[in-house]
């Protein structure tokens, strides 16, 4: 392969033939004889307080360990707010909190002491909504909310409220706004709560060695934020914990949350540190543990009758659920990107998280981004439906470009943003958009085809950073050593790749340290918000670099020249103008070897580190600051079939056109946009959690939690643009999350003109349509 | 008829060797594999049924070996994902990208292997019908339905 370019070419990941032979490990596939099983009792009641709580039968049971309840080595825990006792103490808040844990020999035994643990509740009103959270005399979720510690100083909650942060936009003159507005069109939408569903539920285990290390393996998306919050809430050295993360078996943001690794660490605790294990059954998985938020938001936008939007109000609430976890900086995204990729000079947004009896959300793939695009994505439907404009003419009028400002009025550029208008340019051909965006078919359907435009930013804390290390093997290959989780977008391969075009080698000479061990890996802050191959892209070429130079050092040496007239290729280190001139890398593995015998320089070992600089926190009355260094814009197309007979619809194509910057894998890039778009369409059609009237959440399995199956999906088209981000890693800028964020808005749209009504509620199942049209009257067909 | 009250030592048909193996009455296939037999590619996903992510062939035929009992299991061939050697449906799965946490890859595996084996020359509502079994969370099964549509393909060509 020698010279031939490694970026922009798809590769085999590097992990591939591990996956289709089953050799693959994640976390619960390491099982060790002699590893206690927890299990946890979940509350029945979603807010309550706890009577009494009877362990006696239960520790009598076969097999069981010990039982864990609030009351042991209570701590609370939270990355935003310190909110969350892992084991509900005192009172529950959510329906499947857990409430204790039995530790037992096996999984059986510790299930039945669970069995026999008896625990009363005296019910509490539950708050089931936002507007419950919010109505005077609310029910409060967390009576001292106002004495709780907020390790992230930029949150704000509310004494005596459920309202857990506010935040806010204030561009331009809202005033003026409305004043050169023409034409007013408002919009309410309400996105409901719904489960990450990695098919991978969530496990971990600990073990508490006598020497003091404590070792948690876990599917995490966050193994360093595991590391540093196990070490702080149970005053360990930060050094004495191990974190080891596998291969995880999809994330999506779910595990990014920090909810099992306190439980086994108390688990083992309890046990003298011996190994416990605790695995999430999917139930489990979507009651107790974190999900996605739900969100409800009023828009509200004025615009010229040609078309040029003057003025934006909207206000969104986050529900969060009973604790915060990362909702109110999902809140703060949702706020900072709340325009969409549209030029919008005056704007107020209030962005409020709330506290409910619902169970509680973490970081969700489009992290509030899915939310916010729905939101400015209908209300710019519905305004150019009032001005009888097309849909395509108007968001190109206000698409976002180089000289704009965004709404915490940092200056877009090219670089940092990306060409929409080349996105929405290129959508338009690949859907065919000018033969029309509805027809009738002979059959009597209706073809509808709605678009979404989007962006995001990444919103990391101002201090996130990531490192890389390379060393030698003996046959001259390479160990790249780094801290992001392969979750499965083959990020791991990503940085295989850009190494490799650095070095001007062949990627199979490049061995990636597939997982992830907090002792030996450079730190990562989180395989979160997209951001993995712009980080550790930058920090590889860092260590490259550094390589690089190492090698010229000593290879002036070893070929008696100066380090000028040196070249790194193929694995060698040659003279510029005398290529056959040369020393290989393995010749160089242990330093240089003189003929006499006599050796210098010893190993060489690379380092690379990256940190985002120059962020800035948001100000706490105008959002003015620099939350992220990039945006990344984009196009998108939902085609459908509606059946207006029977309120049905097909999904016939769907479309996505990305300014990736630059593509490093394509069919890698590809395969994970096109993976979001499938989850777009899950919550756009059908995914949805359901709470009773007392807040107990009623579809907890994949029978009654729906997902998009094999044959049910649309043709897939993914196109990219490059317009290169001159910071990022060959101009790459993020691509992950992108698929699945216009997807909503862009089938909502579609839908709502072919059934010719506003849906702004998600999801759009069949019988939404048909209670709409009919006002849920039974007709006979 | 065998009856197993307890935990007793019985012979099971893994990937063409007998093993010896103890089970419990109430140990489920997957339980088996995994725990007793180290064979991990078989993916707890739901234990429900629902998931496929557990999919392993009892004679030919895709099962969800959450829900079958390990004593069912007895005197018939098991096929796990450890078992497939270089298949061209493992090849296609990786020029396709089929995959990309992998979590759910056994799953899919076994039964387009089956699917490639028992009706080679399946359309595509049969395809449908197959695939529908499993669910994969990060992919958009398209990848998946390519790999499998050109691995029927290649059969075909060399069995037309
Ligand atoms: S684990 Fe068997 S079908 Fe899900
Ligand atoms: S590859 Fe992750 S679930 Fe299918």
């Amino acid at each position: 392969m020698s010279d031939t370019k490694q970026i922009g070419v798809t590769t085999v990941r590097k992990e591939a033939w591990d996956k289709v032979t089953g050799a693959a490990k994640y976390t619960g596939d390491t099982i060790t004889t002699g590893t206690f099983h927890g299990k946890i009792l979940t509350s029945t009641c979603a807010h309550g307080l706890i009577k009494s709580l009877n362990i006696e039968k239960a520790k009598r049971s076969k097999g069981v360990q010990a039982i864990i309840t609030g009351e042991y080595l209570p701590a609370l825990t939270g990355s935003i707010i310190k909110d969350h006792p892992p084991i509900a103490r005192n009172k529950v808040r959510y329906f499947g909190e857990p409430v204790a844990l039995v530790v037992a020999n096996t999984e059986q035994e510790a299930s039945m002491g669970v069995n026999l643990i008896e625990v009363e509740y005296e019910p509490l009103p539950v708050v089931n909504s936002i507007s419950d959270a919010l109505k005077p005399n609310a029910t409060l979720v967390h009576e001292h909310l106002g004495t709780y510690y907020c390790p992230d100083a930029t949150v704000y909650p509310k004494a005596h409220t459920n309202m857990a942060d506010q935040v806010k936009i204030r561009k331009g003159n809202i005033e003026l706004g409305w004043a050169e507005s023409e034409i007013v069109v408002e919009t309410t939408i309400n996105l409901p709560g719904s489960d990450h569903l990695s098919i991978e539920t969530r496990v971990a285990k600990a073990e508490i060695l006598p020497s003091g290390i404590v070792n948690i393996y876990t599917s995490s998306q966050g193994p360093f934020a595991v590391k540093e919050e196990i070490s702080k809430n149970y005053q360990i050295p930060e050094g004495n914990v191990v974190v080891h993360t596998p291969l995880v078996g999809g994330g999506f943001g779910g595990k990014a949350a920090i909810q099992l690794e306190p439980l086994v660490y108390l688990a083992s605790f309890a046990v003298g540190g011996k190994m416990v294990v605790l695995s999430m059954t999917r139930e489990e998985d979507i009651m107790t543990s974190p999900s996605k938020i739900s969100t409800e938001g009023i828009i509200k936008l004025g615009a010229t009758k040609e078309g040029i939007i003057k003025a934006l109000e909207c206000v969104y609430y986050v529900d969060c659920g009973a604790y915060t976890d990362t909702g109110p900086r999902m809140a703060k995204s949702i706020a900072i990107d709340c325009s969409g990729p549209y030029n919008i000079e005056n704007i107020l947004c209030d962005s409020i998280s709330v506290y409910t009896n619902h169970g509680y959300s973490t970081s969700f793939r489009g992290f509030g981004h899915t939310a916010s695009t729905f939101g400015i994505e209908r209300a710019i439907e519905k305004l150019a439906k009032k001005l009888n404009m097309d849909p395509f003419d108007i968001r190109m009028k206000n698409a976002i470009t180089e000289g704009n400002t965004s709404p915490t009025q940092e200056k877009i550029t090219f670089s940092n943003a990306g060409n929409l208008v080349a996105c929405m340019q290129k959508l338009k051909e690949i859907i065919n958009w000018d033969e029309g965006n509805i027809r009738q078919t002979e059959k009597g359907t209706i073809i509808a085809k709605g678009i979404s435009s989007f962006w995001k930013t990444s919103n990391s804390p101002t201090n996130a950073s990531s490192g890389v290390i390379l060393t030698l093997n003996d046959d001259g290959s390479l160990n790249l050593n780094f801290g992001a989780v392969e979750i499965g977008p083959g990020m791991k391969t990503t940085a295989a790749q850009i190494l490799a075009e650095r070095l001007k080698m062949d990627i199979s000479s490049i061995h990636v340290f597939m997982d992830v061990n907090t002792q030996l890996s450079p730190k990562h802050w989180k395989t979160v918000a997209s951001m993995t191959t712009f980080m550790i892209g930058n920090a590889v070429l860092g260590a490259a670099n550094d390589f690089i130079s190492q090698l010229k050092e000593i290879g002036g040496i070893a070929l008696e020249c100066s380090q000028d007239e040196l070249e790194v290729a193929n694995q060698k280190v040659f003279i510029s103008h005398r290529p056959d001139i040369f020393i290989s890398f393995k010749d160089l593995v242990h330093g240089y070897q003189y003929t006499s015998g006599m050796s210098i320089y010893g190993q060489i070992i690379a380092k690379g580190s990256y940190i985002m600089s120059r962020l800035t926190p948001l100000d706490r009355e105008t959002g003015k600051g620099k939350p992220a260094v990039s945006w990344t814009v984009g196009a998108q197309a939902v085609e459908i079939e509606y059946n207006p007979k029977y309120y049905s619809y097909r999904l016939l194509r769907a479309a996505s056109v990305i300014d990736a910057g630059k593509v490093i894998n394509p069919k890698a890039a590809r395969g994970v946009v096109m993976g979001g778009m499938s989850m777009g369409l899950g919550i756009a059609t059908r995914e949805e959690f359901i709470y009773d009237p007392k807040a107990v959440l009623s579809n907890t399995s994949l029978r009654t939690y729906k997902l998009l199956r094999f044959g049910e999906n649309p043709k897939y088209a993914v196109e990219f643009v490059e317009t290169p981000q001159i910071d990022g890693p060959f101009g790459a800028r993020g691509v992950a999350e992108h698929g699945i964020l216009g997807i909503p808005a862009a089938f909502a749209n579609a839908i709502s003109l072919a059934a010719d009504d506003e849906f702004n509620d998600l999801p759009v199942s069949h019988e939404t349509i048909w209670k709409k049209k009919t006002g849920g009257k039974y007709d006979t067909l | 008829m065998i009856e197993i009250l307890e935990p007793s030592i019985v012979t099971l048909n893994v990937n063409g060797v007998d093993r010896k193996v103890t089970v419990k009455p109430s140990d489920t296939l997957l339980f088996t594999l995994r725990n007793e037999l180290g064979l991990t590619g078989a993916k707890p996903g739901c234990e429900n049924g629902d998931c496929g992510a557990c999919t392993v062939l009892v004679d030919g035929w895709p099962i969800k070996s959450c829900l079958m009992l390990t004593v069912e299991a007895l005197g018939k061939n098991i096929l796990t994902v450890e078992g497939l050697k270089n298949t061209t449906i493992q090849k296609a799965f990786v020029e396709n990208f089929s995959f990309q946490c992998g979590y759910c890859t056994s799953g899919f595996l076994m039964v387009c292997h089956a699917l490639a084996t028992v009706q080679p020359d399946a359309n595509e509502a049969v395809i449908e019908e197959w695939l529908q079994s499993n669910i994969c969370r990060c992919t958009g099964y398209e990848e998946i339905g390519n790999a499998i549509k050109s691995t029927l393909n290649q059969i075909n060509t060399m069995q037309g």
